[in-house]
């Protein structure tokens, strides 16, 4: 992974000074709130329901076993022994004190980490597929275009005070997990037609409360155009962007006001006037960012290990992990393992200090001290022999971290909704929870198969609620906690908004709900079709239907 | 409204002195007639009064909102002596892209101030996408600003005060690590 050189220590141990001072200054009442408001928001620091909240960047995704340990410190020196995995591939503590932010951000730069930009108007964190570097249909392993665009956005000074925040994402590989089509501005890397690497250049797509699939505005772009033409996009944006309205200010509404068309115009019509800049970047520089991202010192193996592929034959339980939990690696004889925090009874995403310490040991001994954090808001080891599969299932095990439930309804994608977040309408965590326990016979589990159930407690969607096969949003009725559920959103290739299937529902029935949309699908279903592929096939009718008019009870007149 | 003092960029060197340039036409400030002396107006009255600013005796400015489009100034700026951009709220960023494309596309090479709701914390960044001086808000204490010119001694990406990025820097071989 990327280490930093004396350069990049410099620039997060000044922006640590920096935010000291300006901390200082807050607390001596030298700057207001409304000044000191956005240089917070900066470095990633929320006022929040209870306390400040604190998000700290862990770009694209990418950890080391060092680096987990440090958040494991943090999460028990300045907070209450816990932390929670985002769907931006972040990490987020819900109890420091503003006045120990300096100190933490402080400790987070002995490890090569920081919280700049994780939050306010801003290029936030850079994303891609938590399989990069694994997956065997990668095209380029995106991690180094993603760390280019890391230091690039780094205090870009034209782009620090842009009309809403902005969020950039990489996708290496033929399939897309890394929802480029959701994004302000998403990069798939694909190849020209003799083989030179280049990216397909997507604006304007995005979730919250005017979700919207990205436009493509260029099908091929040299690869060392990156930046430069990242800048004709975001130069526009500043410039162009509504400013009077939070609502109306993301990239996707100037987008639909100017037409892709005029939009495009703009943007090529500003890079031809730039993009020969010094800021083209160069094969060397690539190649000594790509240099940090080698492949491990992985053992020749011929195949999958027999010990692995017998224990899967005699263990129900460990086979069922294996089939869910366990992912197939480019390396012979490796896999890539997801360790859930999706346990039933656990607040989606949150992991406690013991557990992040062990798992950082665990990625030590098994899978070269490198972890990933997925937007699905797990943790993924890399590379881990198949040998060591059944070691790591028994040891995670103690933990609670093998939850068998990869890609399958209870591996829920949630906020934190009102149990923490001050902008949230309703709570989202005890949702996930009923639906959880609701659902806890794993043969049944496994029989409905992969469908993502994704939960959000306001329509910023930091749950991703409309690209959930199952959609859930918290809404506000007169000063009550409603959800309004959506059907046959997804994401990837072929990404899709949710269709709402009709009026909202009191917390209570939710459970009931989901039931019903899963009984549809399950009798109507074709042999192998996942349910957002009968919703597609079907439309939201019959699981409307069923929902509604099957118990009058259960619809909320609203 | 306007603070008595701006902090001016010259060389290496920043210094807090006093203004001597008044402006006509800014939100909250009362003008009917023209002022006497240097005054910077508004693009809208220099587009509308050019030939009478550019006759005066004394120096002319001319001073642009977050939506004006520099370009309209582009041809005129060797006339004026002063290029103002007035930050209404200072999270309000437009003025940034405006000071980029003066100082590159429309190669502007006078004064550049930026004025109105501006403060110590922005300072890095409005100097390196091409501002030299400052009018901060005139509750804020333009001397213990000046130490926030330099918050960083390292920038990873090119802009006006340094075309070159970290990078670029790397490969032109002007940097050791």
């Amino acid at each position: 992974m990327y280490r930093y050189n004396l350069h990049d220590q410099v620039i997060v141990a000044e922006r640590v000074a920096q935010f000291r001072d300006q901390t200082r200054r807050f607390l001596a009442g030298e700057l207001t709130e409304d000044e000191f408001r956005p240089l917070r928001l900066q470095n990633g620091l929320y006022i929040q329901r209870h306390a400040p909240m604190l998000r700290v960047a862990v770009p694209y995704g990418l950890l080391s076993s060092t680096q987990l340990r440090k958040l494991a410190h943090i999460a028990r020196r300045y907070d209450r022994g816990y932390g929670h995995f985002t769907t931006r591939q972040n990490i987020q503590y819900n109890w420091p004190k503003l006045e120990e932010v300096p100190d933490i951000l402080a400790e987070l730069a002995e490890v090569e980490m920081h919280a700049i930009q994780t939050s306010g108007n801003c290029i936030r964190n850079i994303t891609t597929d938590h399989f990069a570097g694994v997956a065997a249909d990668e095209i380029v392993d995106p991690r180094a275009l993603c760390e280019i665009l890391r230091q690039w956005s780094t205090f870009h000074p034209e782009f620090a005070y842009l009309p809403r925040k902005f969020k950039i994402a990489v996708n290496g590989s033929v399939e897309d997990r890394a929802a480029v089509l959701l994004h302000d501005i998403g990069l798939h890397v694909v190849r020209g037609a003799s083989g030179e690497v280049g990216l397909r250049v997507i604006v304007g797509g995005g979730m919250g409360r005017t979700p919207i699939i990205g436009h493509v505005i260029r099908e091929f772009l040299p690869w060392r155009h990156m930046l430069t033409y990242c800048e004709a996009i975001l130069r526009v944006y500043n410039r162009f962007g509504r400013r009077d309205n939070i609502y109306k200010a993301r990239i996707k509404i100037l987008v639909k006001a100017l037409g892709v068309e005029e939009f495009r115009y703009l943007v090529e019509a500003e890079w031809e006037a730039t993009r020969d800049s010094p800021s083209v970047i160069p094969e060397g520089e690539l190649a000594r960012v790509a240099a940090h991202f080698q492949p491990p010192a992985y053992e020749p193996f011929a195949a999958d290990d027999a010990g692995y592929l017998a224990l899967r034959s005699s263990n129900a339980a460990f086979d069922r992990w294996a089939q869910r939990n366990v992912h197939a690696h480019r390396q012979p004889g490796y896999a890539a393992v997801s360790l859930s925090l999706k346990k039933t009874g656990v607040a989606p995403g949150d992991a406690t200090a013991e557990q992040m310490e062990f798992v950082a040991t665990l990625a030590e001994r098994y899978s070269f001290g490198e972890l990933r954090v997925s937007h699905e808001q797990n943790l993924i080891l890399g590379h881990v022999p198949t040998r060591d599969l059944e070691a790591v299932w028994r040891e995670a095990r103690e933990h609670g971290l093998v939850t068998p439930n990869i890609g399958l309804l209870t591996n829920i994608v949630c906020c934190p909704g009102g149990d923490f977040c001050s902008l949230a309408n309703a709570k989202s965590i005890p949702i996930a929870e009923a639906i959880q326990a609701r659902f806890d016979d794993l043969d049944y589990l496994h029989d409905i198969g992969s469908l993502d159930l994704n939960i959000s407690g306001c329509m910023n969607s930091c749950g991703h609620h409309h690209i959930g096969h199952i959609g859930i949003l918290g809404v506000d009725k007169n000063g009550s906690e409603w959800y309004q559920v959506s059907i046959g959103g997804r994401q990837g290739r072929e990404a899709a908004l949710g269709q709402v299937i009709g009026p909202s529902f009191a917390a209570a029935q939710m459970p009931d709900v989901v039931s019903r949309l899963i009984e549809t699908y399950t009798e109507l279903r074709h042999e192998d079709e996942l349910f957002v592929d009968t919703v597609h096939r079907l439309g939201i009718a019959p699981f409307k239907e069923r929902v509604y008019c099957g118990d009058r009870e259960l619809a909320h007149a609203a | 409204m306007l603070p008595d003092r701006v902090i001016r960029i010259s060389g290496e060197d920043a210094r807090v002195e006093p203004e001597l340039w008044r402006y006509a036409g800014l939100p909250g400030e009362d003008e009917t007639a023209l002022p006497t002396g240097p005054v910077v107006e508004p693009l809208a009255a220099w587009l509308e009064k050019r030939s009478e600013l550019v006759a005066r005796p004394e120096p002319v400015g001319v001073w642009l909102n977050p939506d004006d489009d520099p370009a309209q100034i582009a041809a005129d700026l060797a006339h004026v002596a002063l290029v103002a951009v007035h930050f209404p709220k200072f999270a309000d960023g437009r003025g940034y892209s405006t000071a980029f494309l003066l100082r590159t596309r429309h190669g502007y090479k006078g004064e550049l101030r930026a004025i109105g709701d501006v403060g110590r914390d922005q300072l890095f960044l409005l100097k390196r996408c091409g501002f030299d001086s400052f009018a901060l808000a005139p509750h804020r204490d333009p001397e213990a600003a000046l130490a926030s010119l330099n918050d960083f001694s390292l920038r990873y990406q090119g802009s006006v005060d340094d075309a070159r990025s970290l990078f670029r820097h790397r490969a032109d071989g002007d940097l050791t690590a």
